[in-house]
Parts: structure tokens; C-alpha cells; sequence
């Protein structure tokens, strides 16, 4: 028996701060120590503080330990492990205890105590890459019940019941998708789970893949017996290569089992699942484009109906769903549709997995309930904004999505007033932007990556993109009308309008939530020729106050294109027409001489 | 996988390895005094034969850790045993063989054993 567990988190974040090579560290000196036998070091997925890693949790204890470095591990080692003495200075500071060797419980913490895991409930918590461990955490249970007590249709009707809408963007009732495919009948169908999570700044799917994979395979096997299909695939996208490499040791562990393949728990039912990874375009996200691309031709979307459940892959009726949604459906069979249906509010049932990233102190994945306020996810869970600054909006459902402004932080955030107020909830990306964001510049960064990412299929989208970019980049250029506001409001709503597919029809929604509530930033931009938060180059102009100015030289050496001119201990002037403005100079002085204006 | 009984038997066997990772308050801790004192007095072996009783007798509720000098350095190795509700039980001067009765009578069953306590030595 090991009377110790350490368990270092080794999903995408923690590995990138350098959580492998603290694991071989922990192994070398765990061995040097001689306690290999007592001590067992284990690879997890997400924990969700990604702020603070490499994350890693010494049990029985409960010690979270955070940024721990590799130069750390001998004392982890010597003190902690071989001594039992807790090394208080990795400590992550919220669970340091006033008791000798105590430490308080992470779900104490506010960043913890107000989630609610379910999608994320393994994610930190078993070794992804050993079916033993999820087994032991009630691990295809659900499955074998699914098998066992219920018919098809009575797993159909739970998830029905229990309310659960779709986590990948539109939030389409999950049971109500299944029906659909099952009532067709076909000598094939298929079951399939969209993985291509593209939006900048989302990473729930990929923490789901990387830390809990066998939860993904044995929903998809519970949505293939509940639709009568013996096939799935998996696409994900081929830049998470953790991902992909776990999960693929998942389902070869499955097949292993007999949890994959024929006569499952001797029940006759069979299923198989097959991993395809995408090629790196945005638009395989979408749904047709996605199952063109699984059938081996360019991912472009096609025309919607028929529905994926009619006619999908290779023809045939089909479920898709995304990754965060199937990881909620074994809990769900499993405590029940009642269980589920009471977490959330009245039209979006659960909990939802958020990215939060930006401007924020605790960056990371957070699993709230449905229903939970702007400001309990930042202010709370999120640690609020660094440095004293002010939340200006939160940016959610990525390209797709819009802006939600401070007026709305009370809001309970659910699909419906997420619609109402403008933005959407997409897959779970929360950007959280303070007073330092031009609304302008962040909705032409969002439009650059659809004119990017659009696949040229039909012209609103190819076509209409690119000229909203155009106009965008007038403004922020200093050379607009107000009458392009007008121009720009119109070729929005023609792009959502007569787009082919999800990506046009909701490519302006940055440019038309950020105008909605930041009108007067766009004006700024047009009538007064400022860029208000001080992003925007062209119409930015540094200058030095020469009160202020004691001649140190200091800006002018740093300045690399020499347009800082004046002698020593004389006040310095910039020459506009030198100028890059690139900030150097204004990073460097120490008498707060240089402002942007 | 063939039935339901060979998933059960997986996890019971699984849940016993993976317990500890459970914050459960009802736990029962068995703490050993691992610093130098203890060391050099043999704690190590003690260390390891409860780790290798509890896991013999597959005792799920019981977990077994260090901590350091606990300040009676003349009588390490020393044991101290917690459970919610009751009080702190010290054993002191202890070897593997004593585990074994320890582990059976009070772990198990329930019963202190005075004799190995810092009350019969003083």
C-alpha cells in the first residue's frame, strides 16, 4: 500500500510551466530517499488554478502545493514526505492553516467553494491514463446500467428529463437530439463528439480530454446504445497533442476491457470508437463541416436540413455532441435526472465549465452552476482584477459571442439571458478585459480571426468579413465618417443573415454586442480622433512633460528609432514623425514624464 | 468485460488505492513521529509495518502518515492515533511487532492497548 499520493496535475497548462520534469524529479529523489514503496507519484489532468502552476496535492493530507519548481522537490521530498513536516512556503496561501501540519481543505478556498464539479469532477483527481482509477470512481457504471435496467428509449427519456442542452454554443436540448436520430431508421447510424474546440481563449474539451477521457467514451458508447449505432468517432483537433495521445490510450484500454467492441457486458450490444483529428480549421467546429471533414473531404459546411440526426455522417442519422456534454451524461444516468435538473435555473439545467482568461487574477477552469452571477465567477472565483484596475466587460462565447458589460455583472448566466443581453454562451470562453481594452481593437481582433478562419464557401462570409474588417480598421485608423457606424450595423446583420453556416451567422456578434454597449468608444474613435483606452497606435501620440522631465537621456537611448532628441539634464521632446510608438521609452522613464495622449 | 461482477470487483479492488484521496473527515490517522529522533530510534520500519497491516486487512477508513518531532524524543518511536470524536491515543517505544496487535485491537476492533501507551511507560 502506498501511504502516500502525490498527484501532479499534467494537463496542457501545468505541463508548459514544466510539471514533467517535476514529476522525473519527484521520482529521482522519492527513490533516493528510499521511499518508493511508500510514496506513489501520479499524472493527473486539470486541476483549474492554471495561474498557479505546476499545480500538485500531497494526500492523505490534502496539501496544495503551487508554481512549484523543480529546485523545490528535494525539500517536498526531505521534509514533507520522508519528515511529514508540510513545507508551508509552497503552500498555496488560502489553505495555510494556523495549526502545526494542518492545512485548511481546498473546497474552503474561493476559488473552489463556489463550484460545483461535474463535468470536471475527475479532472485532478484520477491518473487519466489508468482505467483502474476512473473504474474505482464509479467508472462505466453508468454504461453497465444503461445495459442492464434501461431500454433505449427509457435512457433517452432521462436525459430528456433531466434538462441538459447542448455545451458546444447553441444549447440545444441533448435528449430532444437524441430522439431525433433514434426515430430514423437506417442500417447505420453513428454517434459522433466534436473536440475541435477553437475558440481563442476555451480549453474545457481539452482539460475534459486530457483528465477524464474514459468519461467521453463510455457516454458516447450510453448515446449509441440509446440511438442504436455501433460507431462513433472522436474529432479533435490535432493541437492537443496531450489529448489525443490520452485519449487514444483510453480507448485502447477500453477495447482491452471489452468496455469497446462486441458484447458488452454480455449484453450483445456493441460499439466501437475511431479518433480522427482535424487539420486545424476553425470551421470544423461546425457541425457539417466537422462530418465532411471525418469523411475525408475538405471542411467546408454544407446546408443545414437536412439535420445531422436526418442525414449525417456518410449519410446516415448521426449525434454529435462536444465534449463537455457527454462528460455530464454518465453522472447523470447515474445520480439521476432529478439530481441534475435541480442544479441551474429554470431553462438551462447543470453546471457550466468556463475558461477564464484575460484580465484576471485567478486564470483557469472554473465548473459553476447555471445561474451564476458575472460577478461571483470574477470577483469571487476569479480573484478579481490585478492591479487595482476596473472591469470594463467580459467577452464569452469567443468569435461567435459578444461583450457583456458591468452593467450586466449581476445577471445569472444561462443560455437564454446570455442571448437576451447580446453575447452567447458558446463553448465557455471567458475573457474578462478592464479599462486598458480599446472595445474597437477587441472586436477587430475577433474579426480578424473569422476573415482568418472563414472558408471561403459562400461569399456573405468570405466576402462580408473581410469588408467589415476593412471598415473596422478605418476606424481605428482615424479616418472614418459616422455614417460607416450605419454601413457597418448594415453589412453585419446582411452577414448574419446569408451566411451558409454558424461561423458567418455569428461572425459579426463581436462587432455588434461591442457597438450595442460601447457606442461612445466608437465615437471617440470617429469624432475626437482618440482611441479612449490608449490601444489604438494611429491614433496614439507620446509625449514628454518637461516639468517633469530631469534629462537622464534614459528614453532616448532606448528609443530604437532615435526620435527622442535633447542633451543631458535639459528637458527631451519626441519627434512625431520618427515616433513607432512602441511604449519603450514610456516603460522606462522613472519620473513619470511620458504620457500617451 | 463480460458482466457487471467483474466491473465490481475492479472497483472494490481499486477503491482501497484510491481512498485516500478522498477528503473524508471521518478518517482514522495514524500519524508516526518521523524526525531524527524517530528515525534513528526505527520508526521507519514501524512506518512501513502499518502500511502493510492496513493494507493486509484492507482497511479503507485508516490512513498512515508522518509528522515530525512530537517532543518526547526519549520514548520514539512514536505513534499517535486520531479519530474524530475521541481522544488522541500516544503509543510509545514502538517496533513492527507491536503494530500487528495494534492494527487487530484498536484499529479493528476498537480497543486501545494501554500496555503500548505513554500511560503504562511513565
Amino acid at each position: 500500500m502506498y501511504r502516500s499520493h502525490v498527484l501532479v496535475c499534467g494537463g496542457t497548462g501545468c505541463t508548459s510551466s514544466g510539471s514533467e520534469q517535476i514529476i522525473k524529479s519527484l521520482e529521482k529523489e522519492i527513490e533516493l530517499a528510499g521511499l518508493s514503496e511508500e510514496v506513489k507519484v501520479i499524472k493527473t489532468g486539470c486541476f483549474g488554478l492554471c495561474a498557479l502552476g505546476p499545480i500538485m496535492i500531497v494526500y492523505p493530507e490534502g496539501c496544495f502545493y503551487s508554481m512549484v519548481k523543480k529546485e523545490d522537490i528535494p525539500e517536498i521530498v526531505q521534509e514533507h514526505l520522508l519528515k511529514g513536516r508540510i513545507v508551508k512556503r509552497l503552500l498555496y496561501s488560502e489553505t495555510v492553516s494556523e495549526e502545526q501540519d494542518h492545512v485548511k481543505s481546498l473546497n474552503e478556498t474561493d476559488f473552489y467553494k463556489k463550484q460545483k464539479r461535474v463535468a470536471l469532477r475527475n479532472c485532478g483527481v484520477i491518473n487519466p491514463e489508468n482505467i483502474d482509477e476512473y473504474i474505482a470512481f464509479d467508472g462505466y457504471a453508468a454504461l453497465g446500467k444503461c445495459l442492464t435496467e434501461y431500454t433505449p428509449e427509457q435512457v433517452i427519456q432521462i436525459i430528456k428529463d433531466s434538462g441538459l442542452r447542448g455545451r458546444g454554443g447553441a444549447g440545444f436540448p441533448t435528449g430532444l437530439k437524441w430522439s431525433f436520430a433514434a426515430a430514423n431508421d437506417a442500417d447505420q447510424k453513428y454517434v459522433a463528439c466534436n473536440a475541435d474546440e477553437g475558440d481563442p481563449g476555451a480549453f474545457m474539451d481539452r482539460s475534459v480530454l486530457e483528465g477524464d477521457p474514459h468519461a467521453l467514451i463510455e457516454a458516447m458508447a450510453i448515446a449509441g446504445y440509446a440511438i442504436g449505432a455501433t460507431q462513433g468517432y472522436v474529432y479533435v483537433r490535432a493541437e492537443y497533442p496531450i489529448a489525443v495521445q490520452r485519449l487514444q490510450i483510453a480507448i485502447d484500454q477500453a477495447k482491452e476491457y471489452g468496455l469497446l467492441g462486441k458484447d458488452i457486458f454480455g449484453t450483445g450490444f456493441e460499439f466501437d470508437l475511431g479518433l480522427r483529428l482535424g487539420a486545424g480549421a476553425f470551421v470544423c467546429g461546425e457541425e457539417t463541416a466537422l462530418m465532411t471533414s471525418i469523411e475525408g473531404h475538405r471542411g467546408e459546411p454544407r446546408p443545414r436540413p437536412p439535420f445531422p440526426a436526418v442525414k449525417g455522417l456518410f449519410g446516415k442519422p448521426t449525434v454529435l455532441n462536444n465534449v463537455e456534454t457527454y462528460a455530464n451524461i454518465p453522472q447523470i444516468i447515474l445520480k439521476g435526472a432529478d439530481w441534475f435538473a435541480s442544479m441551474g435555473t429554470e431553462k438551462s439545467k447543470g453546471t457550466k465549465v468556463f475558461a477564464l482568461g484575460g484580465k484576471i487574477h485567478n486564470t483557469g477552469l472554473v465548473e459553476v452552476p447555471m445561474g451564476t452571477t458575472l460577478r461571483e465567477i470574477i470577483d469571487e472565483i476569479g480573484g478579481g482584477i490585478p492591479n487595482g484596475k476596473k472591469f470594463k466587460a467580459a467577452q464569452t462565447g469567443g468569435p461567435s459571442g459578444g461583450c457583456i458589460p458591468a452593467e450586466h455583472f449581476d445577471i445569472p448566466i444561462d443560455y437564454d439571458n446570455l442571448i437576451a443581453i447580446g453575447s452567447m454562451m458558446g463553448s465557455g470562453g471567458m475573457i474578462v478585459m478592464d479599462e486598458d481594452n480599446c472595445m474597437v481593437d477587441i472586436a477587430k481582433f475577433f474579426l480578424e480571426f473569422t476573415v482568418d478562419e472563414s472558408c471561403g464557401k459562400c461569399t456573405p462570409c468570405r466576402v462580408g468579413t473581410r469588408r467589415l474588417l476593412e471598415l473596422l480598421t478605418k476606424i481605428t485608423d482615424g479616418k472614418a465618417e459616422m455614417e460607416d457606424l450605419d454601413k457597418i450595423e448594415e453589412l453585419c446583420h446582411y452577414i448574419k443573415e446569408n451566411s451558409l453556416c454558424g461561423l458567418g451567422q455569428t461572425a459579426p456578434n463581436p462587432v455588434l454586442s461591442t457597438l450595442r454597449y460601447f457606442r461612445d468608444e466608437y465615437e471617440a474613435h470617429i469624432k475626437d480622433r482618440t482611441c479612449p483606452s490608449g490601444v489604438c497606435k494611429a491614433l496614439l501620440n507620446y509625449q514628454i512633460d518637461k516639468e517633469k522631465c530631469t534629462g537622464c537621456t534614459l528614453c532616448s537611448r532606448v528609443c530604437p528609432v532615435h526620435a527622442i532628441e535633447g542633451t543631458v539634464k535639459h528637458p527631451h521632446t519626441i519627434d512625431l514623425s520618427k515616433c513607432i510608438k512602441c511604449g519603450a521609452c514610456m516603460d522606462k522613464c522613472r519620473f513619470g514624464a511620458i504620457s500617451k495622449k | 468485460m463480460k458482466s457487471l461482477a467483474e466491473l465490481q470487483a475492479i472497483k472494490e479492488k481499486m477503491q482501497n488505492k484510491v481512498g485516500i484521496r478522498e477528503e473524508s473527515g471521518d478518517n482514522i490517522r495514524v500519524v508516526v513521529g518521523m524526525a531524527t529522533c524517530g528515525i534513528a530510534a526505527g520508526a521507519r520500519p514501524v512506518l512501513t509495518a502499518f502500511t502493510d497491516e492496513v493494507e493486509k486487512r484492507n482497511l479503507q477508513n485508516v490512513t498512515v502518515s508522518q509528522t515530525g518531532c512530537i517532543g518526547i524524543c526519549q520514548y520514539e518511536p512514536v505513534v499517535e492515533i486520531f479519530e474524530q470524536g475521541k481522544e488522541k491515543v500516544t503509543y510509545v517505544k514502538m517496533t513492527p511487532e507491536k503494530v500487528a496487535k495494534i492494527v487487530t485491537d484498536h484499529l479493528v476492533n476498537g480497543n486501545v492497548v494501554s500496555e503500548y501507551t505513554i500511560g503504562s511507560v511513565k
